[in-house]
């Protein structure tokens, strides 16, 4: 039953191994020739005031916690599609009663401005 | 069954990263110069000649291994390695469940073109694109440069929200052939349909007899004709999530530099070029299967050719023949596919942020969980369900 894993690993093995062999050739190949001005970060010729690491836009946060609702909710859509013959309009039933909280969720979301940027 | 199977992955890899690859950073040069009427990608020569500009991709491999590896100061050493390879991995590795072929039988051996055939492939796809968002993350948030850390928080939010559309795009689509197996869904798309079937029995019509032909009408299986609505909110999808043009927001040269790989150079840099390049190959491979038919030949099922064929010169030549087909119409359809995002990329102006993340939320999502009631009660009508 396993054995059709196989593949994956086998491609896996396969892409590390190339990705090593590039980035190994790279870093023996190329030059090294390093000094401080060349290795500071790209500022269009600046020297970098403050560290690029602060705080983010609320905003970021908010597609976070909706992609994680949603993309859960997706995941029960697919089980109930592969069978969703055998379960005849009473499963048609059951997961509109399952979307209606889902599309209330994304009205009100929309509805507040949590999707306008 | 290893031996078999490292031949298959060796095969396909060779075929997606040793020609498709370089051949589609060729074709990026070439149809850019054609599509904005002037010659392009005629500077690299072996002895005076340019091979239409074939060159390019050797020299750009060549110029990306002898470049200084630039690693700027304050960066996190290790996840600035790491970016470009959680990057690059996850695009090779989705070819594992694309079938390129169907399943031949040689007397006792069984011959499948797929690497690995999993029955939850489709789902595999989508737990490996997620992935595909560590990449852009890690790469701006190691970079330690303000361009880096914008372009880093653009991709990630933009992979996320396209993520949900494609998961429930293709919902539609498993509904029609109930399968995730991607070479059940190919096998499943070999056959024919009567396109206007569902009038009669949806709305008890029947359509008269002067239509002949068009009552008559017989389909290819496929995707695209099931499932349209899906077909166009997939594409735009999956381009978005491969971060390409028009939807190339999070790299946007003329607002943030260079986005998440502002920093990289080299090889490092040649990863992330690579796996955006194996990602249109993946998308390709993946609306093909998915939308078109797979490896299938339109109107000529697998037994049609080899009955008939193998009438002529018997089975066994027939089933090889087939699967060279069947290989060379999968071939056709991915290049007609490469040849779509293509077209698309130099057609379309790059999409302002708000734009691309409206476009998903408020249009893209509400339309396929439409799409996705509508079919369900769609086919239970059809089907007389209980």
């Amino acid at each position: 039953m396993l054995t059709e894993y196989t593949g994956v690993l086998v491609i896996l093995a396969i892409s590390l191994v190339l990705i090593a062999v590039l980035l190994g050739i790279h870093l023996r190949v190329g030059p090294r020739r390093e000094f401080p001005s060349k290795q500071d970060p790209f500022e269009c010729g600046e020297r970098p005031v403050t560290s690029p690491r602060r705080r983010i836009a609320v905003k970021f946060y908010v597609v976070a916690i909706l992609f994680v609702v949603f993309d859960v909710e997706a995941i029960y859509f697919y089980p109930w599609g592969t069978v969703f013959r055998e379960l005849g309009w009473f499963g048609y039933a059951s997961i509109l009663v399952f979307t209606l909280p889902l599309v209330v969720g994304l009205f009100y979301e929309w509805m507040k401005g949590g999707l306008d940027w | 069954m290893v031996v078999a199977v490292f031949v298959k992955t060796a095969f396909i890899l060779f075929v997606v990263i040793g020609v498709l690859a370089p051949i589609i950073t060729w074709v990026e040069r070439k149809q850019s110069a054609l599509m904005q009427n002037r010659i392009g990608a005629n500077r690299a020569s072996v002895a005076g000649m340019t091979f239409i500009g074939l060159l390019h991709p050797a020299a750009d491999v060549i110029k990306l291994l002898v470049k200084e590896d630039v690693v700027p100061a304050g960066a996190n050493r290790v996840l600035h390695l790491l970016a470009p390879v959680m990057a690059a991995v996850p695009a090779i590795i989705a070819f594992a469940v694309i079938p390129f072929g169907g399943s031949y039988h040689f007397g006792e051996t069984t011959i499948e073109l797929v690497v690995a055939n999993l029955d939850w492939g489709l789902l595999y796809i989508f737990a490996i694109g997620s992935l595909a968002a560590y990449g852009p993350i890690l790469a701006g948030w190691a970079s330690n440069s303000g361009w880096s850390f914008l372009g880093s928080l653009r991709a990630s939010a933009q992979m996320l929200s396209y993520e949900v559309t494609l998961g429930f795009s293709v919902v539609g689509v498993f509904m029609v052939f109930q399968t995730l197996r991607l070479t059940d869904m190919a096998i499943a798309q070999d056959t024919t349909f009567r396109a206007f079937a569902f009038v009669e029995g949806l709305f008890g019509l029947t359509l008269p007899a002067s239509l002949g032909w068009i009552s008559a009408l017989r389909l290819p299986n496929w995707g695209i004709f099931l499932q349209p609505l899906a077909f166009v909110l997939f594409l735009t999808a999956i381009m978005a999530e491969n971060k390409r043009p028009p939807f190339d927001t999070p790299e946007g040269e003329s607002e943030i530099v260079a986005g998440y790989h502002t920093e990289y150079s080299g090889m490092r840099f040649g990863l992330f070029y690579m796996s955006e390049f194996i990602g249109v190959v993946v998308i390709a491979g993946l609306i093909t299967t998915i939308f078109f038919g797979g490896w299938s030949v339109p109107y000529l099922s697998q037994e049609m050719i080899i009955a008939g064929v193998g009438h002529f010169f018997g089975v066994g030549f027939a089933t090889g023949f087939c699967m060279l087909v069947h290989f060379v119409s999968f071939m056709l359809k991915l290049a007609a596919m490469i040849w779509l995002q293509m077209a698309l990329r130099w057609t379309l102006p790059r999409f302002r942020y708000d734009q691309v993340m409206n476009l998903c939320w408020k249009i893209l999502l509400p339309l396929s969980l439409a799409n996705i009631l509508v079919t369900g009660a769609v086919i239970l009508a059809l089907e007389g369900a209980a």
